[in-house]
């Protein structure tokens, strides 16, 4: 029932995301740091997004390298829910704990825009608030999120319900490979995604829909307790 | 490259620095000797238009600065405003023209980060920004690449330190092909018991340099400046900064935890002039001399001589006076950041500026003399000429209604902007309430239920050109109404005041002329200028020797305070059969309208003129409308006059309008650009009541239609479908930026 944010050199939308928590759980979250080489007892593991490190290298490239983040892979191993928002994301595709890569957007700029994203797979805990198929407004921000993975690793995505989320109606802001804004990992316990839920959390957000995400991460993990 | 402190001081060596003689004699006569090399360095970083505002400081004088509002007014890193609950918005806006002409993505970038350390310098954590851009024609061989470069290098610092631009301004015209205008506003949230100032007080206390580490960029930056640009341009490269963001976002984290824990004395960031300036700041503020040792500068390029470590404008550096017990602590915290740390200096009671380097005084100087003593200049001004009325039957009327109001939501002034704002994270901290493009970027308050604030930033330099008092008036005036459109009580403004060449007495004119109107107009509307930046010699120099001056273009950037942003007003949220209403009159002066500019071909003639008092008792007006709960929209009525206005509520809105509407002059009524006028569209079922209030108020208003259908039809004038507007005003921009390449580049 408790979740923790990891905070990197230049992660950014940490606050946005712990207002987020709080505001869903009730609740602050814990907070650990990249040096850090254990983390706080949790259930929901969260790398926010930002631009850790400045992403001078490749986005996430060292943050998915810091001392943490061997933590984060033992607990997601274990079976501990881990959401990987924007920088997050990318972080973990860097770490290996999902597959693909994000790359620059395809018309090569920043876009920040809202777009709609199709919930292709409601059937896993973060995802089990909304309807599948459920189309569902959310901004994106970022320079690079152009999902790609070769052939095979996207079969599998595809085969094994291991899409979350899909840009929908021709609101693609990046060029990703089949339209992928967020995915698992095969045991269904790690989320990837591009857009940024945490910005649509309260009415003053122009909508909601983000909330439900973290209601169904949370929830769940409280009804596991 | 080292050059050895003792070299001889040749007059070449100091017209190179950007000093006169009679300068340099007074130099000589405070120093009470000839000045080594770093001295001389130190003295003309210190005495350069840039810093010194020698030339504009007799006129800034005069402006407004006080009110029941103000903590902090002018002569601080930014200006600190009072919103009540204990809390204060810190603010200013400052320019990075030259820089972002040479390397448009680096000028522009470290433009944005010097503007946010000002505002977290302070003490407050950044949660807005605004940039008002100025480019050049857009046929213009450069313009599409310092398009590009700017809006990418404002993008990529912001985005990256993580702080939401709401708004903004871009334009162009073919008096900025040779110089462009990158102003960065940035503003922050502070308690108002905890800011914090330059000004060092104690004996013998540690100066602290802390953030990233010194090297041989921007040496010269400062005296750049305030220089007119020539063909060697290109040669001066070297000169700008390279940002890092990065660096500076956890420089902010480290200096707000380091405030959290009381060692702060006085902080001040390393801008124009980096060393040298930050450090003399701080002593003579204070009453106290500063002693630096340059070994102990972190540099990240080996054999850096004193000049350079002094001039140096290495981005993401601070200066601070600590509390000496509380060392540890704060060391702990820059290593936690990974960021330097390391006292390099002491404040001492002889009122010196010493510089030691390598074992040698490189530098003693009197330091208030450094500070205060930069010579200022009244100098020789021309009252700008005035031009004759010119009534509405002197301009053509357009052949096609309909064509003409296509083509003006279509042209580049008046084109969407999206392209340049989907590139900047508008989003970020989950504050942000109205995005650009509407009246006024909106933020909410963080830790309140109800609070925002609203950020407008907007200068007509047409009208400045025609008229620099008016056009000065108008800046603060359209701003004004921006803030009001948006719901918001306007609390206070900054200023950035772009000019030519001061030496001129018909620049200096305008600037003499813009500033008084300005002045007037934040007078009587109560936004007392908080803080504000001034750019000089945009000049390009002819082969000839002459100069083309931009446009005068003083900025002017506000901010307003909404108490429940439930009643804030949008330009996007008019319903089907809402009534449409005018608040002012019928409009007749389309004279430097963007309708003779666009339509007929032509700058000339007067601009508008404001009349302060209408303005005022308008806009309270329509803040009472709002605030009321009238007003399902409201929009300002600026550029391209009324047409233009309606056209824009209709396209943000997904509805059109039938009006009807009384016309003396068609073309005028449509196009006009009179000033302190809104639209505003009201509930049908409240038409009534809204009606007595304006009458009840003597606020002149017209009711001139209804939001409905999906066409704009404006008596047997304009007929046109929604779609087609924004086809037009939606296509410009990436058209002109995604067009053929240019083949003269």
């Amino acid at each position: 029932m408790k979740a923790c944010v990891v905070l990197f050199p230049g992660s950014n939308r940490d606050r946005d995301m712990i207002a987020a928590l709080t505001s869903v759980a009730g609740e602050p979250p814990h907070l650990a740091w990249h040096k850090d080489t254990a983390l706080p007892d949790c259930d929901l593991i969260v790398l926010p997004g930002g631009f850790s490190h400045g992403d001078y290298l490749r986005s996430g490239a060292i943050a998915a390298r810091a001392p943490v983040m061997n933590a984060v892979a033992e607990a997601a191993q274990r079976g501990v829910r881990v959401l990987g928002v924007c920088n997050g994301f990318q972080i973990l595709t860097e770490a290996g704990l999902l597959p693909g890569a994000l790359m620059r957007n395809a018309g090569l700029k920043f876009v920040c825009c809202e777009v709609l994203l199709s919930v292709a797979n409601a059937d896993n805990p973060f995802t089990a608030k909304y309807a599948q198929d459920e189309i569902i407004h959310c901004p994106v921000a970022h320079h690079d999120g152009n999902y790609f993975a070769d052939t095979k690793t996207l079969k599998r995505l595809e085969d094994n319900g291991l899409v979350a989320f899909r840009y929908a109606q021709d609101t693609n802001p990046n060029g990703s490979v089949n339209d992928i804004a967020g995915i698992f990992n095969d045991e269904g316990n790690v989320l990837g995604m591009m857009p940024h839920p945490e910005n649509l959390i309260e009415p003053a957000h122009d909508g909601t829909d983000g909330r439900r995400l973290f209601e169904a991460a949370l929830n769940v993990v409280e009804m596991a307790a | 490259m080292s050059v050895n402190n003792n070299q001889p001081i040749t007059a070449q060596l100091v017209a190179d620095h950007g000093l006169s003689e009679d300068e340099y004699a007074r130099i000589v006569d405070l120093t009470g000797r000839e000045p080594s090399f770093t001295e001389l360095g130190i003295w003309s970083a210190m005495w350069n238009e840039h810093c010194s505002y020698k030339s504009s400081k007799k006129w800034l004088k005069t402006l407004p600065t006080e009110g029941p509002q103000v903590v902090y007014g002018p002569g601080e890193n930014a200006g600190v405003v009072d919103i009540g609950d204990g809390d204060v918005v810190v603010f200013k806006m400052e320019s990075h023209n030259h820089p972002s002409y040479i390397e448009p993505y680096q000028g522009a970038a470290t433009g944005v980060g010097g503007i946010l350390r000002d505002v977290f310098t302070m003490g407050a954590r950044p949660i807005a920004a605004m940039n008002a851009l100025r480019f050049g024609a857009p046929d213009h061989p450069k313009t599409r690449h310092l398009v590009s470069g700017v809006v990418a290098g404002v993008g990529g610092y912001g985005n990256s330190f993580g702080v939401p631009t709401v708004g903004g301004e871009v334009n162009f015209h073919e008096r900025y092909n040779g110089n462009i205008l990158v102003n960065a506003f940035a503003a922050g949230i502070a308690k108002a018991d905890a800011i914090y100032i330059s000004k060092a007080e104690g004996v013998g206390l540690p100066i602290v340099y802390l953030g990233a580490k010194t090297g041989r960029d921007g040496v010269g930056g400062a005296t750049m400046a305030s220089a007119e640009f020539d063909e060697s341009i290109d040669e001066k490269r070297p000169t700008v900064q390279v940002g890092d963001p990065f660096t500076e976002k956890c420089l902010l984290e480290a200096c707000l935890e380091l405030m959290d824990t009381g060692a702060v004395i006085a902080i001040q960031d390393m801008g124009a002039a980096g060393l040298t300036c930050s450090a003399v700041e701080m002593g003579a503020k204070g009453d106290l001399g500063i002693r630096l040792d340059l070994d102990k500068v972190p540099v990240r390029e080996n054999d850096m001589s004193a000049y350079e470590m002094m001039l140096s404008e290495s981005q993401e550096r601070m200066l601070m006076v600590l509390r000496p017990e509380l060392e540890a602590q704060a060391k702990s915290i820059f290593e936690k950041w990974d960021l330097d740390f390391a006292i390099i200096g002491e404040t001492t009671s002889d009122l010196r500026f010493s510089v030691h380097h390598q074992d040698e005084e490189v530098a003693n100087l009197p330091i208030k003399q450094l500070g205060d003593e930069a010579p200022e200049y009244d100098r020789p001004w021309l009252e700008p000429g005035q031009h004759s009325p010119e009534p509405p039957h002197l301009f053509a009327p357009p052949s096609d209604y309909n064509a003409a109001l296509l083509w003006l939501v279509g042209s580049p002034d008046l084109a969407s902007r999206q392209w340049v704002w989907e590139q900047y994270d508008t989003l970020i901290q989950g504050n942000t309430l109205q995005l650009p493009g509407g009246n006024a970027g909106v933020v909410r308050v963080e830790g309140h239920e109800t609070k925002a604030l609203a950020f407008s930033c907007d200068v007509t330099p047409r009208y400045v050109e025609a008229d620099p008092r008016e056009g000065g008036k108008q800046a603060v005036a359209e701003c004004y109404r921006n803030l009001i459109a948006a719901g918001a009580v306007p609390l206070a403004a900054t200023d950035n005041l772009n000019f030519g060449n001061p030496e001129k007495p018909e620049i200096m004119g305008q600037l003499v002329a813009a500033i008084s109107g300005i002045g007037e107009a934040c007078e009587a509307l109560n936004m007392p200028i908080v803080s504000g930046n001034v750019s000089l010699y945009n000049e390009t120099s002819n082969a000839d020797g002459s100069g083309d001056a931009i446009l005068p273009t003083p900025a002017i950037a506000a901010v307003g305070l909404i108490e429940d942003h439930a009643l804030m007003a949008r330009m996007d949220t008019a319903q089907e059969n809402d009534a449409i209403f005018l608040v002012g009159t019928e409009a007749t002066h389309l004279a430097r309208s963007l309708y003779q500019r666009e339509i007929l071909q032509s700058e000339s003639g007067p601009a508008p003129s404001v009349d302060l008092l209408t303005e005022k008792y308008r806009g309270e007006f329509v803040l009472s409308a709002i605030r009321g709960g009238y007003a399902s929209a409201c929009h300002d009525i600026s550029d391209g006059g009324l047409a233009v206005a309606l056209a824009e509520m209709c396209m943000a809105s997904g509805i059109g309008a039938e009006c009807t509407i009384e016309v003396t002059y068609p073309h005028a009524a449509l196009f006009g650009e009179d000033q302190s006028r809104y639209l505003i569209t009201v509930k049908d079922k409240w038409t009534n009541m809204f009606a007595a209030n304006c009458e009840g108020s003597s606020v002149f208003f017209s009711k001139i239609g209804h939001m409905r259908g999906d066409r704009l039809i404006i008596n047997d004038l304009i007929d046109t479908p929604i779609e087609s507007l924004k086809q037009a005003h939606e296509s410009w921009f990436p058209d002109f930026m995604n067009g053929p390449t240019s083949s003269s580049e």
